[in-house]
């Protein structure tokens, strides 16, 4: 994973995969022990895996950290706090927000075939 | 420490064998018994890459499971068995499915004593889901026939509700090779090991008893 420091090369793999089919991973987690270390921390977070989706079109704005959205066909995807990204060998667009510890904090991925 | 036969260690994620028990499969190796341990999961949801990371959510489990391996190496387990559920799914799993799954591992490997979490006091949803199904499992098994359960818990509320835990190893004997397996799971812990590797120098007595004590609460069945 490489900081995004270019969002326009973010922005051409989004385009990429625009009106076809794609799978979505997207998660955001405090971590499971947030709670256990400071109970007054209100600990929440959501997963989803391989939700096979068609967007027409994604866009990534903000200043590092940057968000994602992306308008699918009945709905939204987005991603908030977004530091990192990478095109994998598998031709996947992984896309993470690292906390200042380097704590993985949300992740959103966009991927022509299913997740393992 | 009681000479066991066999004993099988339950545990939901690679690294969770390290800091609470891993002293305790050192010296059971030691003594000759054989230990197997089941990994539910790869940690897959595990946050810690690295600062700057220096992988990503999908190749982490990749990484784990290499660290895995070499820790449960570290530690002379011969009987690694890696079971293939999700990090931190486990909870959502069917119960009865995922208490079946435990009966036919207890049932293969036959142990004297199986070590995994307390139920409802370990902090962590998979911890809490992985000892209610083996807790489920050893109840399908007739009183008179079953294992000894040796829990870990660790929640904040554990010793005011359990009570002091029944069983304290001390395992300064084999604590370097606890701290072998701590270190094998690099991706996880060389982050706070910098902190540790400096107050085990000096050794910093709070550190010291976390070190070479490892705490068990005896499994009170109710049926």
């Amino acid at each position: 994973m490489e900081p995004i420091k270019n969002h326009l090369q973010v922005q051409e793999a989004i385009n990429k995969y625009a009106n076809q089919d794609v799978y979505i991973h997207l998660e955001t987690t405090n971590g499971a022990y947030a709670s256990h270390h400071d109970q007054t921390f209100f600990s929440a977070g959501a997963y989803i895996r391989n939700a096979l989706v068609r967007y027409e079109h994604g866009k990534i704005t903000g200043t590092d950290p940057y968000r994602v959205g992306l308008k699918i066909n009945l709905g939204w995807i987005y991603a908030e706090g977004l530091t990192h990204f990478e095109v994998d060998e598998q031709n996947r667009l992984l896309l993470a927000g690292h906390d200042n510890k380097g704590k993985l904090a949300v992740a959103l991925e966009i991927s022509p075939t299913p997740f393992e | 420490m009681e000479k066991e036969r066999h004993v099988l260690v339950v545990f939901p994620h690679p690294d969770d064998e390290a800091f609470g028990v891993s002293g305790t499969i050192a010296t059971h190796v030691q003594n000759g018994t054989p230990v197997t341990y089941a990994c539910l999961t790869l940690g897959e949801m595990g946050r810690n890459m690295g600062n700057p990371p220096f992988t990503n959510r999908e190749n982490l489990p990749k990484i784990r499971k290499e660290e895995l391996k070499a820790a449960a190496a570290a530690l002379g387990i011969q009987d690694l068995r890696m079971l293939g559920y999700r990090d931190k799914t486990v909870e959502f799993e069917d119960d009865e499915k995922l208490a079946n799954a435990m009966l036919s591992l207890i049932n293969d490997v036959n142990p004297s004593l199986i070590i995994t979490f307390y139920p409802g006091y370990s902090v962590h949803p998979d911890h809490d889901a992985t000892g209610a199904a083996v807790v489920r499992a050893v109840e399908k098994i007739p009183a008179a026939a079953r294992p000894k359960l040796h829990c870990v818990a660790f929640s904040n509320n554990c010793v005011q509700e359990l009570g002091e835990a029944d069983i304290i190893h001390n395992i300064s004997a084999v604590a370097g090779i606890k701290l072998a397996a701590i270190q094998a799971h690099r991706s996880q812990t060389e982050q706070m090991f910098g902190d540790v590797t400096e107050k085990l120098k000096n050794q910093d007595p709070q550190m010291m008893v976390w070190i070479n004590n490892e705490r068990f609460w005896t499994y009170k069945f109710n049926k």
